[in-house]
């Protein structure tokens, strides 16, 4: 990533104990002096937040041409200017003692519980009361007590008493998540941090507030008295929950994940991540976890068998079969990769389809024309002059985009669209603009065109979207919900695309992959999409199917039973029990991502690597699987590991030759419902019914209120006010809702589409573009 | 021979070698000498016996010998352990392992929030040092005189919280049970719960 060099800026240079040092108009004099290597102690700063000059802890003498600052001044509040001296702690008694008296004054009321404190053992004020404080305490009267601790939300629990009023916490969900739920109540002794008695702190991003309290104050509900910080060996890794691909740490003691905190990143998620990275890992101790190879016995039950045995079933029941591989969007590159070759040269087809969700062939066509060779980046966000968000929530499907979108706007107003039918709470945050579509829509080539996984729902837009960027030069990026899709498409696991965007139709390509792979052929005919894929399943044309992560409820209510009605063959790579496994043939445990080492490519299309964090896991990944599988079937894919596919990726390189053309679909003009009907839309809410987040209930506690948006007019026709019931009815079912009234298009209704009481494709049939009943419960 | 191989000059055996005489006097003289070797065995049996008959006969150690651990309760029989892990931070062999836990209403095995709830010490590697008595800040953890601690297998070389949990005494009750009436966690530390309370034994998991 290339790294901009500004030269327009003035540069300042100021004595800091003595020493000189050059740095940019505007910089605070306690990052000047990190410069150097001096710490100054701080508890309130943060690189990232505004300055607060709260905790006062940082007081350094200052002195300006010669007229020096009659008392110590917080040197996190106060810029450099030219013909400044300053003194530190290190070389000026008087800021020494200063800082010595705030400490003394901070732990008059901090509880000395630090042995019961999830921050013993990591905490700033612990390390700094040793470093920067008096030996003993002169305190002896009694200090403030509350009650404790207090749920913030069913994540974050606060004890009052270890706050020092840094304002940390409160500054992040004002300026970084735009969440304000959280203030710092009472003024003087008794001023504490609070939520608001109507707004309970419902925050996606709450965590953070957890990570960057420099004192335990904030703690997570569900690693409270968990561990210590030297139980803990951590692991630099990725986050499998989006594609925004956040830089994680990984804790584990002893085979176990105990906690995951934001990594940092400049170029992606700074310092932050989400709630959903931070705390859905239950997922991989569940109960539900496929620990030994199943094989369905005579008896048409599973029943565990040896790796051997397995393996050579499995290999009996695809070969010679004419296969489909269906691949869910979480794998990595690597293992998406393995699923790509696996079905080319094991399976000899390419009936590979990574999209386990709704999904469109004008979309395909978009994939391979459009989307693999996207360059956009987090920094043509910063720099844009407007971003359009198309089909995309980005606090639901994609938060660090929020997050860089958010703080865009909040610094120089960005303009923000959004081509959705109501105005969501992300995109209110957002000071988004609602379009309808994207006719009549002016960019330039600075602008910034976000189009989500959903636009595969809207006939025509992924046309529209093409035509508008080729026309105004804007900048376009796909973004995906899950993690692994934009690996899967670079690794060639879609039926018309070849590893590294590669068309299929292209003689040329194949050769190419041809060449890297030794084959002498590979097959022509471009592959069938998830949807034909189990069609052809219904009618025998496929009878046999590779299964990776998937639920078939993302793609359709009629999916698992396309696989069950047949005498198909289903192998399923899984690491827990699902609808897929209860079903299939033959089950072999995959590792988790925690278990294995691999990468994920983020929505820029830049990888995000990782290593296996719990070190003493057996388990093995879909690649050494599949290649196992290739080797038992008599035509091996020779990829024993993680490195041996990421060297053959970086040997094939990326296609540079002709690439399909974009897709030209006319759009469809949706049918226009009476008072009683309305057209369905929905979208996946950030904490709702996932898979990966199993068993995490503090997590779920956080979730947002389910409910389905109508308008106002709809409302006053129904005799319904937010709050009321409503039953919104398919032919197939139906689902009852409280109501609330919202910023949407008269003829639409809106619903989440996995949450809790609300699983449109289970309960409804579709998930969009449907006429569906709406009336009083 | 290569230059990098030391020769045996450096390393000095061709000098002991060259200086070392054979024992070669076997005279008379020597055999009395050995005799008086003999008189301090002779001496010997007619002074007072240092060692005892173990484990026939056993002696009380020190009193403040280490032996095994041992984790002590508060009067009412809550215990004082509040799985903070310092003993664990402060073992220089890694002996011990221990998972904090809440106290929930419905469960108070410990004064306040926090109890400890695995604490495993492992005896194959313990060196009783005695660094996590004094790392303790509840004086939770102590250590008994018990040095009888030898079996036949590893496995049972590990103790458990319940192999290392003090036994009740007269008044104590067996956790989890309620906090002592209008007691805070101070209380108990500035010793003034003294005894069980009867409203303590109402406790829902006996």
């Amino acid at each position: 990533m290339s790294t901009e060099i500004t030269t327009d800026v003035e540069m300042i240079t100021v004595v800091i104990d003595g020493f000189d040092v050059t740095v940019p108009k505007g910089t605070l004099v306690i990052r000047a002096a990190e410069k150097l290597g001096i710490q100054i102690p701080r508890f309130c700063d943060h690189p990232l937040l505004s300055p607060a000059g709260a905790c006062r802890q940082c007081l350094v003498d200052i002195e300006i041409n010669g007229r020096a600052f009659p008392k110590p001044q917080a040197s996190c509040t106060i810029p450099v200017e030219n013909g400044m001296i300053v003194k530190t702690q290190l070389t000026s008694e008087v800021a020494d003692k200063a800082q010595k008296g705030i400490m003394e004054l901070l732990l008059i009321n901090h509880p000395l519980d630090c042995p019961v404190c999830d921050k013993g053992g990591e905490c700033p004020l612990q390390n700094q009361a040793m470093s920067n404080g008096r030996e003993v305490s002169r305190y002896e009267g009694v200090k403030r007590t509350y009650e404790k601790p207090t749920a913030i939300s069913s994540q974050v629990l606060l004890d009052r008493e270890r706050c020092v009023l840094c304002a940390r916490c409160t500054r992040f969900s004002e300026e970084i998540a735009g969440d304000p739920f959280i203030t710092l109540n009472e003024r003087g002794a008794l001023q504490q941090v609070g939520i608001y008695e109507k707004d309970p702190f419902r925050s996606y991003f709450s965590g953070n507030t957890v990570q960057i309290c420099p004192v335990g104050a904030l703690t997570g509900a569900s690693y409270r008295f968990r561990s210590r910080p030297f139980d803990l060996v951590s692991t630099p890794s990725a986050c499998e929950h989006c594609a925004s691909g956040c830089a994680m740490r990984t804790d584990v003691r002893r085979g176990k994940t105990l906690r995951r905190l934001a990594g940092e990143d400049a170029e992606v998620n700074e310092e932050w991540n989400c709630d959903k990275g931070r705390w859905a890992f239950k997922y991989i101790s569940s109960k539900e976890r496929v620990t030994t190879p199943m094989v369905r016995g005579a008896d048409g039950e599973l029943h565990e068998a040896s790796w051997p045995e397995a393996l050579a079933r499995a290999a009996a029941g695809l070969k010679g079969k004419r296969a489909g591989v269906l691949v869910g969007g979480r794998s990595t590159i690597e293992d998406s990769y393995a699923y790509a070759k696996f079905a080319r040269i094991a399976l000899n087809t390419n009936d590979i389809d990574f999209r386990a969700r709704l999904h469109s062939d004008e979309e395909a066509a978009f994939l391979a024309s459009i989307a693999a060779q996207i360059t956009t980046t987090y920094r043509d966000l910063d720099k844009a002059d407007h971003v359009v968000l198309v089909d995309f929530e980005p606090e639901d499907e994609s938060p660090i985009v929020f997050l860089r979108l958010y703080k865009q706007v909040r610094k120089r107003g960005l303009k923000v669209s959004t081509v959705a039918p109501l105005a969501s709470r992300g995109s209110q945050k957002l000071g988004a603009t609602v379009l309808s579509s994207l006719t009549g829509l002016t960019l330039t080539e600075k602008s910034v065109i976000l189009v989500g996984e959903r636009a595969a729902e809207t006939i025509g837009r992924f046309t529209a979207v093409a035509s508008l960027a080729s026309s105004s030069g804007a900048k376009v990026a796909w973004i995906p919900r899950r993690a692994g899709e934009f690996g899967a498409l670079v690794a060639g696991a879609l039926g018309n695309l070849l590893p590294g965007g590669r068309p299929v139709s292209d003689a040329a390509a194949r050769v190419d992959i041809q060449t890297a792979w030794g084959v002498d052929a590979l097959p022509v005919k471009e592959g069938k999409a998830t949807w034909e894929i189990l069609e052809a399943a219904t009618d025998g044309r496929i009878n046999a199917v590779v299964v990776g992560g998937v639920d078939p409820l993302d793609i359709s209510a009629e999916a698992l039973g396309q696989l069950l009605d047949t005498s198909t063959f289903v192998l399923s790579l899984e690491i827990a029990h699902s609808a897929i496994t209860a079903i299939a043939d033959v089950v072999l445990p995959v590792a988790a991502v925690s278990e294995k080492s691999g990468s994920f490519l983020n929505w820029e299309g830049r990888p995000r690597f990782f290593e296996k964090a719990i070190t003493d896991s057996l388990t093995r990944s879909d690649t050494r699987i599949l290649s196992a599988l290739a080797d038992e079937m008599g035509s091996p894919i020779n990829l024993p590991s993680a490195k041996a596919v990421a060297r053959e990726l970086q040997a094939i390189g990326k296609w540079d030759g002709a690439r399909a053309s974009a897709p030209v679909v006319a759009p469809l003009s949706l049918p226009t419902p009476d008072g009683d009907h309305a057209i369905l839309n929905s979208w996946r809410e950030l904490l709702d019914l996932g898979t990966l987040q199993a068993g995490e209930e503090n997590l779920a506690g956080t979730a947002r209120p389910v409910e389905a948006v109508i308008s106002a007019a709809r409302a006053a026709r129904l005799g319904v006010t937010t709050g009321d019931a409503i039953t919104i009815s398919t032919g197939r079912g139906s689902i009852t809702l409280p109501a609330r009234i919202g910023e949407i298009e008269e003829s639409a209704i809106w619903l989440p589409r996995n949450s809790a009481g609300s699983q449109c494709i289970a309960n409804l049939g579709a998930a969009s573009g449907l006429v569906v009943k709406v009336a009083k419960a | 021979m290569d230059n990098l191989t030391p020769r045996d000059s450096e390393y000095g055996l061709e000098k002991a070698a060259s200086e070392s005489k054979p024992i070669l006097d076997q005279s008379a003289g020597s055999f009395f000498k050995q005799l008086l070797g003999f008189w301090v065995t002779f001496v010997t049996q007619f002074k007072k016996v240092n060692t005892v008959e173990y484990p026939e006969v056993k002696e009380p150690t020190a009193e403040r010998f280490h032996g095994r651990h041992q984790l002590n309760r508060h009067p009412d029989g809550l215990e004082k352990c509040i799985g903070c892990e310092l003993c664990a931070w402060a073992c220089p062999a890694d002996a011990i392992y221990v998972e904090g836990g809440d106290n929930t209403p419905d469960a108070q095995y410990s004064p306040g929030e926090r109890y400890g709830k695995v604490y495993q010490i492992n005896y194959l590697r313990c060196v009783f040092c005695g660094l996590c008595i004094e790392a303790c800040p509840t004086r939770a953890l102590t250590m008994t005189n018990e040095y009888e601690l030898a079996d036949d297998s590893r496995r049972k070389l590990i103790f458990e919280k319940e192999d290392l949990l003090a036994p009740l005494r007269q008044g104590m009750l067996m956790p989890p049970h309620p906090m002592y009436p209008d007691s805070t966690d101070t209380s108990y530390y500035k010793g003034e719960v003294t005894g069980s309370h009867p409203s303590q034994e109402s406790n829902p998991h006996v």
